[in-house]
């Protein structure tokens, strides 16, 4: 911020104000701490919703457990709390009832990524549509701070006091080889282009992951911070073929500098158009016409 | 040694002096300090013992499962939902009659969603063939813990320890920390007849057909049933070496001669302890807390209930559409007696909702109503409901 432009927070609130993403928050204020990543989440959602023009009523923000899965509370749409680890089936469900909801799901690493890690290759394959917000601080934290698969290898929680030896997973390049139809990465800390890229992941008809690099400023103070991500995090090469999903694999494997911005993108039809299709061909209506909602 | 600790920190302490071999859990509140305290014992060299931070407790019980059946003692921990996604891999430890010991720092059962303590966990998996032992406080938790190795080595059964969640988990008492030489003179180094062995290979968890599944059910309800003896056993051995005492199957306080008594398991027996001593002119009572849920000890509750006309069992579960599930077991324990008393069923504390003194007053007052409750929630209050649902 430079100082010949000082930003003042009552212009801020105005301009907040006059957006008319508000109009997407409820009146329950985050719990989250002061600090958190997540509130980069909130903004970015609600400002999408808004660009977009999609209305409160068509809109469910489904989430399992943990931190980031209190989400849904904090949004003026429709919201589903789910079991721990369960968020992905249950918005298949939502998405198969009523084709026409703008479905968006969130979830922390561990909800994801451990006890949930078994659903995220079969939403991919079918291309479900819709939109994985994947909120990955490297910790369980609403249970206070353990090892999660994403934590880094010498990384010291309280069921790491001896350091985490375990490798951590690569979500990016586990998605782009499930065949995720839409894979993006950003970060808590460069909330503009987070927004940006929440937009664009809600916009692609098909099932698109969105990685979101976010510092859990409680219970990590060595690792994931604003700091060290402010230093590490780059931008995909400029020319990065976003069509070729090697080079996207390639680029997933630089672990040490993660770069933010669309990976990977692919046209190719939903889970409900295929089950369509069926009908279609056994001589019946598809599921849209026949009203089902 | 006698030092104030938190439950959990007790538990953490008590199975390192069981020297399990292999640990796997799942966090979740709250079991979460359990497993937390076992890290920093195994990083801190307090005890050796490979000790994994597994991905879900469907995994967790998985990994323990595996390792027992190597031959090795283990241990795992969990809770609530945790309790549930695990339920597939308990009924297949037990079938396999294979000796595990875990607790269950009970807590509610969603939706709605809850963290706080009652026991619908427990009692969800009441049927999956494990032997349940219920605590009414962490020096018990404690003891128990010791005492379901022994059990669960001697029956090849697996041992579920269950002490309430916060309630004992999150309180500090003092405890009596046992001494690894007394741990080690009662738990000595373990051998599983079963553990598989290359030169003597066998295959686990094979279909069984028709001709053999009944026998196997059966043979594995006996063992339940045969298992308190070894409950009792384990009790009076323990106490031999400990010098301390709990109850083998149950245990009861109070008059004798009373003609009404409150059944409850876990911490809430406390509660009525205390409420019954600060209430004299309520008149005699007498206390039952129920340790050994399963094996359900028949004879035993028969004979704790001899002499009672009215009996209100206290349980933090329901089994919606049922009713009281202990209490609803007790009136079929106990219609078998000449003289059966009333089964005033209730349940109570649910979801966290706190057991204050006045329970004990209320139970009893419960007893004069004309027709015993088949059941009620007994601390409900219905003005918070619509019409319908009251
Ligand atoms: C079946 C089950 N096991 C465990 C838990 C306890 N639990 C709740 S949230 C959570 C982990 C949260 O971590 P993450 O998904 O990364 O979300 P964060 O809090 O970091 O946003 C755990 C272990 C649970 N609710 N259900
Ligand atoms: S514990 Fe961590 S992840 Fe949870 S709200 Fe606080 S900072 Fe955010
Ligand atoms: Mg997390």
């Amino acid at each position: 911020m430079s100082p010949e432009h000082p930003v003042y927070l009552e212009d801020k609130l105005e301009e907040i104000r006059d957006s008319g993403r508000l109009h997407y928050r409820s009146k329950s204020l985050p719990t989250w701490c002061p600090g958190c990543g997540y509130y980069s989440m909130t903004e970015g959602v609600t400002w999408a919703l808004n660009e977009i023009g999609v209305r409160n009523e068509d809109v469910v923000v489904v989430s399992g457990i943990g931190c980031a899965s209190r989400f849904p509370f904090f949004m003026e749409t429709y919201g589903f709390h789910t079991l721990h680890g369960r968020t992905l089936p249950v918005a298949t469900g939502v998405k198969l009832a009523n084709d026409k909801l703008t479905v968006v799901v969130v979830g922390g690493d561990g909800d994801g990524f451990a006890i949930g890690g078994g659903h995220i290759p079969h939403v991919a394959r079918r291309n479900v549509d819709i939109t994985y917000l994947l909120f990955d601080n490297g910790i369980y934290g609403l249970t206070k701070g353990q090892v999660s698969p994403t934590s880094a290898i010498g990384f010291t929680t309280s069921t790491s006091p001896f350091e985490n030896h375990d490798q951590p997973l690569n979500p990016l390049m586990m998605l782009l080889s499930y065949g995720a139809s839409w894979v993006g990465q950003a970060y808590a800390g460069q909330p503009e282009h987070l927004a940006k890229m929440i937009r664009a992941a809600i916009e692609h008809r098909g099932f698109s992951y969105l990685h979101i690099l976010s510092p859990c400023v409680t219970f990590d103070k060595t690792d994931r911070t604003y700091r060290n991500l402010d230093f590490s995090v780059r931008n995909l090469p400029e020319g990065h073929d976003h069509t070729d999903r090697l080079a996207a694999i390639h680029e997933a494997t630089k672990v040490d500098q993660p770069a933010v911005g669309l990976y990977y993108v692919e046209k190719r039809p939903t889970l409900s158009d295929t089950l369509d299709e069926i009908v279609v061909r056994a001589g019946g209506k598809p599921a849209q016409q026949a009203g089902a909602g | 040694m006698r030092q104030a600790l938190e439950g959990s920190q007790a538990i953490a302490q008590t199975v390192a002096l069981c020297r399990p071999q292999v640990i796997a859990a799942y966090p979740i509140t709250p079991q979460t300090h359990i497993v937390e305290n076992i890290a920093k014992l195994v990083a801190d060299d307090k005890f050796e013992c490979d000790f994994v931070s597994v991905e879900s407790e469907f995994s967790a019980a998985s990994v323990v499962l595996g390792a027992a059946a190597a031959g090795s003692r283990t241990y795992t921990a969990s809770a609530s939902q945790g309790i549930l996604l695990m339920s597939e891999v308990l009924y297949n430890i037990a079938g396999l009659r294979i000796p595990v010991v875990m607790t269950c720092a009970n807590r509610a059962l969603s939706a709605p969603l809850s963290i706080w303590n009652d026991q619908q966990d427990s009692m969800a998996v009441r049927d999956a063939g494990w032997i349940q032992l219920y605590c009414a406080d962490n020096q018990e938790a404690v003891d128990t813990t010791i005492q379901a190795y022994r059990i669960a080595e001697r029956t090849e059964l697996p041992v579920m320890v269950c002490m309430d969640g916060f309630t004992l988990t999150h309180t500090l008492e003092p405890i009596d920390i046992p001494e690894q030489a007394q741990v080690d003179e009662f738990l000595p180094p373990y051998t599983f007849s079963r553990a598989l062995d290359s030169r003597n290979p066998i295959t686990v968890g094979t279909l069984v057909s028709p001709d053999y599944y009944p026998e196997a059910r059966h043979a594995h309800h006996q063992a339940l049933l045969n298992a308190q003896d070894e409950i009792i056993r384990a009790h009076e051995d323990w106490s031999a070496i400990s010098g301390r005492s709990c109850c083998g199957l149950l245990r009861t306080e109070g008059d004798a001669d009373a003609k009404i008594g409150i059944l409850t398991l876990g911490s809430v027996f406390g509660t009525l302890y205390e409420a019954r001593a600060a209430h004299p002119e309520l008149g005699p009572v007498r206390l039952i807390k129920l340790r050994a849920f399963r094996p359900f000890p028949v004879a035993a509750i028969q004979e704790a209930c001899a002499g009672l006309t009215d009996l209100v069992v206290l349980e933090r579960a329901l089994s919606p559409g049922g009713g009281g599930i202990v209490g609803n077991e007790m009136r079929a324990a106990l219609a078998e007696l000449p003289d059966a008393p009333r089964v005033h069923s209730y349940a109570v504390g649910l979801g966290g909702r706190d057991v204050p003194l006045d329970i004990y007053a209320r139970a009893l007052a419960a007893v004069d109503a004309p027709t015993p409750e088949r059941f009620a929630v007994l601390d409900a209050e219905l003005e918070k409901l619509p019409a319908a649902d009251r």
